[in-house]
């Protein structure tokens, strides 16, 4: 698991560059992609996200394909939870939090006035970085978004059914009736995951998953992504380029530009195929920032 | 390193050695010390005055007379110690005054905790606890003036003047502030993640608050809840102005009663003599509701950690 790290030394910054490139595309799997997306599940255009009077995300246009994972890198600031968080109108939940333009879900505006909220997100999950699993039994946790939901199922069946899928049911198969408190970080993020698939959404959004796991418990949780791709579309954010590069098809490169009043504003520099964009990014900013050169 | 340090410090001095002396250390702490010990000296003052009357009770009236025979008329001619009609008139106020505050500070805990914006939790919240602030003399005579005479007299026509529903109403409005700001400030405790989480899931603001907040609060809110009935067992003065002050056994909360607060705080004002049986069956008393209040926190802290440990 090598990771990309600042060099303490570099002779030149072509030798950096040359550096960082090749860490990552040694991760890069997979053939080549188009660069249009064929199987639309969100289509943004001109998307805008406020908090009150701050434009935090500025102009996105993209779409997001189906079954395939797509990945948002950028440095720290630039919008990208802000961003995930308009997917499933989680920003709803933050007064004064708004959103301008058009994002579609399947050809249909999520913003749109009879559009209920608590339907947006019962199809569209979302996957935390802390794992904020609840104060309840294994067990429980996943059983809470059917009850919730009204969901009529056989609970028992529903319960070891996503555990299974979320790689955790061999672990914690004696142990459904304890609190998931008792569990490892690593695990207790498969199990918010096994919570999330358990109200059969379409879409996981994950918002830097790994962030607070060791590296054994990340690659735990990148196996479980790809399997996981192949009945979900997933997007997710990350800190990390290896990962991006490890586990998503494509991926949209975000920064921020500072405005006149000297305000940072995030925005979409450079969205494509993954492989594509770690081997020939069309905009300067993306190579730099891949290669190492952060900014 | 430490060989630089080592040489710039000659005669074998060592060099980490404190060289200030820290007086204001040890007064601090000598200071501390003793406010800690006054609280602990005086309880212990406390538990031997009330037990040495007692005890000189229980030599006079059997232990098991007090506890479980029916009658208590201390002042008659032919005086009788069965303390059951005094542990049931606190009971029943106790019970009729948690029934209104539990639902009403719950509830007003989750109004504000999940519920009220910014701007109103910043003006609700002190005005709740500004209920707290109410002489408990002003409640007994709410509850004697307003409550039975308007609110239950016509609901009630036979009501005793004196009587235990409006005590225990009153009782209970004056512990809400108690229980709501603890138990809000158990669920503001909650992390934001979690009411995420639920959200993320299709959940509801009701689901959220009751199936989420609510149970991970649980341990704070029992800790309200158990506060805020200590309060009420403790509490003297509505029920002394307004349940009245007879003896009463007897489940009628429509009549008045005596709690054992009550008959405490009406003996000790009136010309018990001391040392007389009478005034040693003040103590008696005390001393039951010291060891009842005191098994009710010993309860109070086993569940809070019980939750503590399922739950965190
Ligand atoms: N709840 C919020 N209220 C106001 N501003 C916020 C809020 N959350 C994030 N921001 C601001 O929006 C910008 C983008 O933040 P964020 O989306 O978290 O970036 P990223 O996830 O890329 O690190 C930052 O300037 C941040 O300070
Ligand atoms: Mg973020």
């Amino acid at each position: 698991m090598s990771e990309i790290h600042e060099p303490d030394a570099p002779q030149s910054t072509s030798d950096m560059a040359m550096t960082g490139r090749m860490d990552v595309s040694a991760a890069l799997e997979g053939v080549d992609i188009s660069e249009t997306v064929s199987n639309i599940v969100f289509d943004l255009a001109n998307v805008r996200v406020f908090y009150g009077d701050f434009e935090a995300v500025r102009d996105v246009t993209m779409q997001i394909g189906r079954n395939e994972i797509t990945a948002f890198i950028g440095p720290s600031g630039c919008g990208k939870s802000t961003l995930l968080r308009s997917f499933n109108r989680m920003n709803d939940l933050i007064p004064g939090a708004r959103v301008e333009g058009l994002l579609a879900y399947h050809g249909f505006d999520i913003y749109a006035p009879d559009v209920d909220p608590i339907e947006v997100r019962r199809r569209i999950g979302m996957v935390f970085q802390k794992p904020n699993v609840f104060p309840k039994s294994i067990y429980e946790n996943v059983a809470y978004g059917p009850k919730v939901n009204g969901m009529k199922v056989n609970m028992d069946d529903l319960v070891e059914e996503c555990l299974t899928r979320a790689a955790l049911w061999d672990e914690v198969k004696d142990d459904l009736k304890k609190s998931a408190y008792a569990l490892s970080g690593g695990q207790q993020q498969r199990l918010v995951i096994a919570r999330c698939i358990a109200v059969k959404p379409e879409v996981i959004l994950m918002d830097e998953p790994c962030a607070s796991l060791d590296p054994i418990a990340t690659a735990k949780i990148e196996d479980l992504m790809k399997e996981l791709a192949k009945d979900y579309t997933i997007v997710i954010v990350t800190h990390n380029m290896q990962q991006a590069a490890r586990v998503s098809e494509r991926t949209a490169f975000f920064t921020a530009d500072v405005d006149a009043n000297g305000v940072r504003h995030g925005r979409l520099v450079e969205y494509g195929p993954t492989r594509r964009i770690f081997t020939a990014p069309h905009d300067p900013r993306t190579e730099d920032y891949i290669s190492g050169r952060f900014g | 390193m430490t060989t630089t340090l080592v040489e710039s410090a000659p005669g074998g001095l060592n060099p980490l050695r404190q060289t200030k002396p820290r007086y204001g250390e040890k007064v601090i702490r000598v200071i501390l010390f003793a406010a800690a010990a006054v609280s602990i000296l005086t309880t212990f003052g406390i538990v031997i005055s009330v037990l040495i009357p007692s005890l000189e009770f229980f030599a006079e009236i059997p232990i098991t007379e007090f506890l479980f025979t029916t009658t208590w008329t201390p002042l008659f001619a032919n005086p009788q110690y069965g303390v059951l009609p005094l542990i049931m008139g606190t009971l029943v106020i106790t019970l009729i005054a948690v029934l209104i505050a539990i639902p009403l500070g719950l509830g007003s805990a989750i109004y504000l905790s999940e519920y009220a914006s910014p701007k109103a939790r910043k003006v609700l919240k002190p005005t709740l606890e500004v209920l707290a602030g109410i002489p408990t003399v002003v409640f007994g005579f709410f509850a004697l003036e307003f409550i039975t005479e308007f609110v239950l007299k016509p609901i009630f026509p036979g009501i005793q003047v004196f009587n235990a529903l409006s005590a225990g109403i009153v009782m209970g409005i004056m512990i809400i502030p108690t229980i709501a700001s603890l138990s809000e400030d158990a669920m503001a405790a909650v992390p934001a993640g979690l009411r995420d989480g639920a959200y993320a899931l299709g959940a509801t603001k009701r689901q959220t608050a009751l199936r989420v907040v609510v149970p991970a609060a649980l341990s704070g809110i029992v800790a309200a809840f158990v506060l805020g009935i200590s309060r009420a067992i403790g509490e003297t003065m509505i029920v002394t102005v307004a349940a009245g002050l007879q003896p009463n056994m007897t489940l009628n909360p429509l009549e008045g009663m005596q709690t054992m607060t009550s008959y405490i705080a009406a003996a000790g004002a009136g010309d018990v003599a001391t040392g007389s049986i009478e005034y040693k069956s003040i103590f008696a008393v005390g001393l039951l509701l010291f060891v009842i209040t005191f098994f009710m926190n010993m309860v109070s802290i086993r569940l809070v950690r019980k939750y503590r440990q399922a739950y965190q």
